[in-house]
């Protein structure tokens, strides 16, 4: 199956807020799909959909169907869910406790094995590209790394639960040039094992980093394509204006 | 023109503040100058008397004592477990919103009333008599609604991003409040429940009105004992016509104010300590 991710007629209201309306839309395995749009525009809420992080707000709701690998998130335990789907956040958010143990969290609370969690903390650092930095110093606290090292931690954080799918809400947004450099490299070398979903509000890095585009607006998907067709050849006229800076 | 006003402010603030604070240094130093010579070993470690020379307040001292731990039993639990649901669990609905309006409306009952209370419900209704029970459950509700706003305040001081990076996690409720949410909050929690304590610590007048005695030449030993406490034997002294009793009340009174700072000292001391590991 090459489905990750599939949306059906997706709508998704905060109390009377119709913020989703109608998203179809299909992400492939091992694919960067990035989705862009001006502030406002529901792509923060359309990837929280997939995780079913919205539910934790009061007076949220959805309809329509998402599927992830062709089963409906409906029936599957929002617990289990966030499992298998990982996501990083637009500011990195570190617990305020050692890198070991920020590490360590996810997987302790699924129970790994003790003896296990050594190896798994040190492949997802060296995953996250973070390894080499932080490797004599485990026991610090997080919080005294830099924004950029806080976020690749964040990033192993989230792989080391052993997620196939990860989700990154404006992961950049917070950081400075190099360090959002750093990460955007790190997305490339991670879709081999993952499937990628990015929100961002920077439209070099979108075309930069992914694979299909999907430009949202007013809660809307407007177009979405290849990622090279959007930049070059939107179909669409309010794409084009998004695009070239026009408005947004 | 608008210098002159805005310096005019200032030393206005300034006035202010040193008048708050020469009131209480004044009190403070009228306490201190009366009772001081009558703070020794023997006063904390003799029972009241007649005799103003022989009295002391061995009986109020532990009364206290019992009775802040017990209420400390009684409270914290609840008011914290409260806090934790109305902040982490309850939906925002009316009803809610109703709850936390009137838990803070009775944080400004006045303390008699719950004297009052305490003295229908557990003194007459269940049967507790004047006990230390008594008093201390009396107590446990006067500070409920401080314990649970304050404890509502630090766990909403909790940034919703580390609940969400736990959610993400694949973490259930109970382990995002008890792995993240609980421990961020707790030096903000403990503080607000010393202070909170330190209130109950301070009152006379509900135990006057649960009818906590005023003379008693023993400590309690349990639970169901009856009792006396600092502020009751303080007013009792205070009352008496004959002079040394005021310089006893005085002493009293300094007893009091240390315990009272210590407990405000320690909070100040957990939150420095904890605030340090923890910065958003």
């Amino acid at each position: 199956m090459t489905e990750a991710i599939h949306t059906t007629n997706l709508n998704a209201w905060y109390g009377k807020t119709h913020a989703l309306k109608n998203i179809d839309m299909t992400v492939e395995n091992n694919k960067i799909t990035a989705i862009i749009g001006p502030s406002g525009c529901g792509k923060s809420t359309f990837i929280r959909c997939l995780n079913r992080m919205n539910d934790l707000i009061d007076g949220f709701s959805t309809e329509g169907e998402i599927l992830i690998r062709g089963k409906d998130i409906k029936d599957t335990d929002p617990v289990a869910l966030r499992k298998k789907i990982g996501m990083v956040f637009q500011k990195p958010n570190p617990f305020p406790k050692s890198i070991y143990e920020n590490i360590a969290y996810g997987p302790r609370i699924h129970g790994i094995n003790k003896r296990e969690l050594d190896s798994i903390v040190e492949s997802s650092l060296k995953k996250a590209a973070l390894w080499n930095e932080v490797k004599d110093r485990l026991n610090d606290n997080a919080m005294e790394l830099s924004g950029g090292q806080q976020q690749r931690l964040c990033i192993a954080r989230a792989l080391a639960v052993g997620p196939e799918i990860i989700l990154f809400d404006e992961p950049c947004s917070a950081l400075d040039p190099i360090s959002a450099s750093k990460i955007e490299d790190l997305m490339i070398d991670l879709k081999e094992k993952y499937t990628i979903v990015i929100v961002t509000h920077n439209m070099q890095q979108a075309a930069r980093v992914s694979d299909s585009t999907a430009f949202f607006l007013m809660g809307e998907m407007i177009e979405f394509g290849d990622t090279k067709q959007i930049f070059k050849k939107p179909r669409e006229k309010s794409t084009e204006d998004y695009i070239t800076g026009r408005f947004g | 023109m608008r210098y002159i006003k805005g310096e005019a402010f200032k030393y206005l603030c300034m006035a202010a503040t040193v008048i708050a604070l020469m009131l209480l240094a004044l009190l403070m130093w009228d306490a201190w100058d009366k009772g001081a010579g009558w703070l020794s070993l023997k006063f904390l470690n003799s029972f009241p008397s007649r005799f103003p020379e022989q009295a002391g307040i061995k009986s109020a001292l532990w009364g206290s004592i019992w009775l802040m731990i017990l209420t400390a039993i009684i409270s914290i639990p609840l008011g914290v477990g409260a806090a934790i649901y109305l902040e982490e669990y309850a939906r925002r609905t009316w009803l809610t919103r109703i709850i936390e309006i009137n838990i803070s409306n009775l944080a400004g009952v006045p303390s008699i009333v719950y004297g009052i209370l305490g003295l229908a419900l557990f003194v007459r209704g269940l049967m507790l008599g004047r006990s230390l029970l008594a008093g201390a459950l009396t107590m446990a509700l006067l500070i409920l609604p401080i314990i649970i706003i304050s404890s509502q305040e630090a766990i909403r001081a909790v940034p919703k991003s580390i609940r969400e990076a736990s959610y993400a996690l694949g973490s259930t409720k109970w382990q995002t409040v008890r792995h993240h949410v609980l421990p961020a909050a707790l030096p903000g929690i403990l503080t607000g429940n010393i202070l909170s304590l330190s209130r109950a610590m301070g009152e006379a007048a509900p135990l006057i009105m649960i009818g906590a005695l005023t003379f008693i030449a023993f400590t309690p030993a349990g639970p169901f004992d009856p009792f006396t406490a600092l502020p009751i034997q303080i007013f009792n002294w205070a009352s008496r016509p004959k002079a040394e009793f005021q310089f006893l009340a005085a002493a009293g009174i300094l007893v009091l104010l240390a315990l009272l700072l210590a407990m405000n000292a320690a909070a100040i001391i957990i939150r420095n300590k904890y605030q340090r590991y923890i910065k958003w």
